[in-house]
């Protein structure tokens, strides 16, 4: 059973063909279609940078899940994106040993410099900046990670700099 | 049984049941928040925590939590000691709750409040700052207040869990927990007000009774049964100002359980709407304007309608229907239904006493292993059944974990193991109906071909059986899967009733449970009947076959039309002539309609809130419900209207005379019931501002009202009558103000109430031997399109359409189609459909009817089911506009359907 009387102002929109190839290539891996919503949601977001309304309710539609549950399952995980986020989103660890090591000091030199704080995006949707609870990298902390590098034993000067090489690549 | 040790007390436990479930059977106080009767235990508070010892020896013992434990035999438990523990764990819970109580709805019933009293957790240290949360827009029935949840996911386990619905949910993690639905918008489940009772604080209240609000101590209240469909679920309204302000669940181990639907919650507020009838109006001749009279006035010109013809109501109370009986003599009395319908009334009476079954309770359908629904859209004609048949499936998963010696109560396991794995349910129907997502297989047919299917389920589970000819490929095999279900179950479950208008498919429904029944071991049936005394009215007419028709062709020239709206009841044009007729025409009602409007003498009746009597359900059950509170002195019960006897004389005169209903005196403790001396008080002893109440009028306090049907009294005096159920009242008990405290009450926690009092089912089974019913083919409408009802929980039932928050949920009437018929008609999305001479109607598309089929909504307005043949013609309407009340977003559904664009309200 869907969400079929609530009349929602949001519509569906159509999952393009790659989408649908590696969601149905996960789904091979499972007995239940519904367990792939967390993959599929993963997968959409690979290609649109984030889940908007209207990708979760299509991921919704393609595999029977109710949207109530799906957005359970995005929410639940905060490295589903369920607003826009940059090009490039700065995992900044704020857990224990990175918070000895001055993690703060590093999340108000981002203020200072790109004008973000948790959460936030920058003007020109480079930048967005969210804590993460730990890296599993606290022998080398503080540490970050950006797209799929993680940077080790981060001083505000390594920061510029790398900052500067992801704005170098545009 | 084992013996257990509970901090030095000996105690003897059920080892099936939790540790949680027994002590509290046991009187102790032991805080929960997540463990509910009805929905297991999953263990999330961490409130119900225990100290379990290992032996003797251990002195130390560990902490577990008495919901997630099973009794072990001889073991050593504290309650005491783990105390501290449970102290934290609410500090815990409590930090980011407001302290807002005082402008709180669940403030004074609140379990939350309840248990951390009982913690001991008496002072809050944080003071730093609470997570906040944003409030949805959850429909016209439950508001939303998120910032008081404490995440004991309670409402997620009622709502998707055991109600089945899938537009709610938990969002996010930790602090940000949230509960609601992805986007704002009402709650489409029909059972989403037991929100209001199952969350332990007040996230969801009940929304109609938020706007006109009193504290539960100020309600005055009264046992009461609900009006509103065949069920008879047990209730509790509350009364305040003389107004009707909500009603909540009242327990009752053999109706309904701890849940009702949102038609028996909601769809009370007709009892102060406008629209009642608050005084007696007479007026010599139908054209003259009518005037005022007073009750006696009134009363003597109904008592002067000499040679009248009584014409009763499946609505109105078994005294108030007798009543009438004895005032125009036995012989002059008619059903107030078609005599079609009273057939079928009586059809289902004859089942239940002639044929080897077993009348279905509703915890016999919970229990239910494999369950066949022949032709009744039960979501919308009893929606507490489908309720029960939506746990029914459960059996399978319940099975399973039996096997692998899992106790029954442990609700997250069993679904985890159960997964997909469901108990058989099969649904025969005209279209796709709410029960679909958990049915193994839904059958799409005319009433006609399902009855011929169960007539064939019948012959293969037993060869004496009636045989049928004719039947598709696929329907044989349809029987056949369903027969082998059920005769590999071991607790086989029917239900059908008088939804489809098909006598037929009644009697298939019972062949196929007397061709299941093996002496002794009976199969269950249920046949559900439309109203809340349907069955009651059928019992006075035992000997009589007086219905509508006959008392249309009759040459009396008055009749006493008693709580009914004939033009619901008939084709308009046979009750116009009717009425044309008379010469003297009474009507006995608590609303206004069409009838009303026609009659010389109007006298104004009580709802079932402000009179008491005795209602049958669909079982047969008979029950008694207590008047709520005294209306104004205008206002009168039908029962005084029609009687000189007070209502317990009537009760008896009743019993004795009607065959079967000997048992209805035994159903209250008797007219001269005291409690220390005192009449049962309605009225809590906290009850305040009795004497201020009325300062605005007058500064004189007045006599309190009187109950002349005495046991209960409008008052706070006396006391509370926790002895005998039949009067139990609201469920309070010492440290336990919220509804949770019923369980103080019950023989052993989640049982039946002690002494209990749940009703007397009036039919006595006297069935010897299997006999059958032949199938007879009924006699096909010629026309376009057959024609097949449509209910709706939410505006098909005459009362309690007249509530706000119901018409926010429902609809016009209208008629639904096929795409295929509808690219036929050459309907546009925005056009109307003119029904054959009955005016023009919206349309929807429903991808389950069959072509050539056409679903015509029952009892919305707009369009008089009645006034239908079997068969119709149907043409595109010229020159249409949708009625503003059409809003085909109400229309609960569950198959895919396009609502015509730019008519939805």
């Amino acid at each position: 059973m869907n969400n079929l009387i609530a009349s929602t102002a949001v519509k569906a929109r159509e999952l393009t063909p790659e989408e649908i190839k590696e969601i149905e290539h996960e789904k091979t891996h499972y007995p239940y279609a519904q367990a792939v919503g967390l993959e599929a949601l993963k997968i959409v977001q690979k290609y649109q940078g984030w889940v908007s309304d209207e990708s979760l309710l299509a991921v919704s539609e393609y595999l029977d899940i109710p949207p109530d549950e799906l957005e359970g399952v995005a929410t639940f995980f905060n490295m589903i994106f369920r607003r826009p986020v940059g090009k490039n989103v700065i995992l900044l660890c704020d857990s224990v040993a990175c918070w000895m090591l001055g993690c703060d000091s590093l999340n108000e030199h981002f203020k200072k410099t790109l004008g973000i704080d948790y959460g936030e995006t920058t003007a020109d949707d480079m930048f967005t900046l969210i804590p993460v609870p730990c890296l599993g990298a606290c022998d080398r902390a503080p540490v970050m990670m950006i797209g799929r590098e993680t940077y080790y034993n981060l001083t505000t000067e390594k920061i510029d700099e790398i900052i500067a090489e992801y704005k170098a690549k545009g | 049984m084992v013996k257990i040790t509970v901090d030095g007390k000996v105690l003897e436990v059920d080892e099936n049941n939790n540790l949680l479930e027994e002590v509290l059977s046991h009187g102790e106080d032991l805080p929960y928040f997540c463990w509910h009767p009805s929905m297991g235990s999953v263990g999330s508070c961490r409130q119900c925590a225990v100290i379990e010892y290992a032996d003797d020896e251990d002195t130390r013992g560990r902490l577990n939590m008495a919901c997630m434990t099973s009794p072990r035999d001889g073991a050593r438990y504290s309650i005491e000691k783990a105390a501290q523990f449970r102290a934290q764990a609410i500090e815990s819970i409590m930090i980011n709750h407001p302290h807002d109580c005082p402008v709180c709805e669940e403030g004074g019933e609140c379990h939350l409040q309840d248990m951390t009293v009982m913690s001991g957790h008496n002072y809050r240290r944080y003071d730093g700052k609470k997570k906040t949360h944003t409030n949805q827009y959850l429909g016209p029935f439950i508001g939303h207040e998120m910032n008081r949840c404490i995440t004991c996911y309670r409402c997620v386990r009622y709502y998707k869990d055991y109600a089945g619905g899938t537009d709610f949910g938990p969002q996010a993690s930790h602090d940000n927990t949230y509960f609601g639905r992805w986007q704002e918008g009402p709650l489409e489940s029909e059972f989403s007000g037991n929100l209001a009772e199952v969350c332990p604080t007040g996230v969801f209240t009940d929304k109609p009774f938020s706007k006109h609000y009193v504290r539960k101590w100020d309600l005055q209240t009264a046992p009461s049964i609900c009006a509103s469909c065949s069920v008879g679920c047990n209730t509790n309204p509350g009364e305040r100002y003389g107004t009707l302000r909500r009603v909540v669940n009242r327990f009752n181990d053999e109706v309904n359980g701890y849940f009702i639907c949102d038609r028996g919650r909601f769809g009370t507020g007709y009892v102060n709407s406008d629209e009642r009838i608050i005084v007696s109006m007479t007026r010599d001749s139908r054209d003259d304007n009518p005037v005022l009279a007073s009750p006696e006035e009134a009363r003597t010109s109904l008592h002067s309608m000499m040679g009248a013809i009584g014409i009763g109501s499946p609505r109105a109370s078994l005294e108030a229907n007798f009543a009438l009986r004895e005032l125009v003599g036995p012989d002059n009395f008619y059903a107030g239904v078609s005599s079609a319908e009273l057939g079928m009334y009586k059809q289902i009476l004859d089942i239940y006493r002639t044929k080897p079954v077993k009348v279905a309770r509703i915890k016999d359908i919970e229990a239910s292993d494999a369950v066949v629904i022949l032709g009744e859209d039960v979501t919308n004609t009893a929606a507490r059944l489908a309720l029960a048949m939506r746990q029914s499936v459960k059996n399978e998963g319940r099975k399973m974990a039996r096997d692998m010696k899992f106790p029954d109560w442990h609700d997250a396991a069993i679904r985890q193991l159960a997964m997909d794995c469901k108990s058989p349910l099969f649904i025969l129907s005209p279209y796709a109906t709410r029960l679909d997502d958990v049915a193994a297989q839904v059958h799409i047919a005319s009433a006609e071909e399902s009855a011929k299917i169960g007539y064939a389920i019948a012959t293969a589970i037993d060869g004496n059986a009636p045989g049928v000819t004719g039947l598709s490929k696929e329907s044989q095999a349809l029987v056949k899967t369903i027969a082998e279900a059920l005769k590999g179950a071991e607790q086989p479950l029917i239900v059908s009733g008088t939804g489809s208008m098909s006598p037929a498919l009644i009697n298939a429904a019972a062949n196929i449970a007397t061709a299941l029944s093996d002496g002794e071991k009976k199969a269950n049936l249920a046949l559900v009947v439309p109203e809340a005394n349907s069955l009651g009215l059928a019992m006075l007419m035992e000997e009589s076959d007086r219905a509508l028709e006959q008392a249309f062709a009759c040459e009396e020239t008055h009749a006493i039309v008693l709580e009914n709206d004939l033009y619901r009841r008939a084709p308009s044009a046979d009750v116009d002539a009717f009425i044309n007729k008379m010469e003297g025409l009474a009507v006995l009602d608590s609303m206004k309609h069409k009838t009303g409007e026609a009659a010389n003498l109007v006298l104004a009746s009580g709802t079932f809130a402000e009179t008491s009597g005795t209602f049958v359900n669909y079982e047969t059950r008979a029950q008694h419900f207590y008047s709520v509170f005294k209306p104004v002195d205008s206002i009168q019960s039908s029962v005084k209207w029609l009687s000189d006897k007070p209502l317990a004389e009537v009760t008896a005169d009743c019993a004795k005379e009607i065959e079967g209903c000997a048992a209805i005196v035994g159903l209250t403790p008797g007219a001269d019931f005291t409690v220390a001396g005192m009449r049962v008080p309605r009225q809590q002893h906290r009850y305040s501002g009795r004497t201020a109440m009325r300062a605005d009028v007058d500064v004189h306090e007045p006599k309190q009202e009187q109950d002349e049907d005495g046991i209960m009294s409008y008052s706070m005096e006396g006391v509370p009558a926790t002895r005998d159920s039949t009067v139990f009242n609201t469920a309070w008990s010492g440290g336990w103000n919220s509804n949770q405290s019923v369980f103080k009450f019950q023989s052993h926690t989640g049982g039946p109430l002690k002494q209990a009092g749940h009703g007397i089912c009036l039919i006595e089974n006297i069935a010897s031997e299997k006999t059958y019913n032949e199938f007879e083919k009924a006699e096909s409408a010629k026309g376009d399109y057959q024609v097949f009802p449509l209910y709706h929980l939410f505006g098909s039932d005459e009362l309690t359409a007249k509530t706000p928050a119901i018409q926010e949920k429902a609809t016009s009437g209208y008629i639904a189609l096929n795409e295929a018929d509808v690219a036929k008609l050459g309907l546009q999305a925005s056009d109307g459909v003119a029904v054959e001479n009955n005016g023009s109607v919206p349309y929807i598309v429903r991808s389950s009817i069959q072509p050539g089929t056409v679903g015509v909504s029952v009892g919305l307005e707009g369009l008089n089911f009645r006034n239908l043949p079997g068969a119709v013609s149907l043409q595109k309407a010229e020159g249409w506009t949708s009625p503003g009340s059409w809003n085909a977003a109400n229309i609960i559904i569950s198959d895919k359907s396009v609502a015509a664009e730019g008519e939805t309200a």
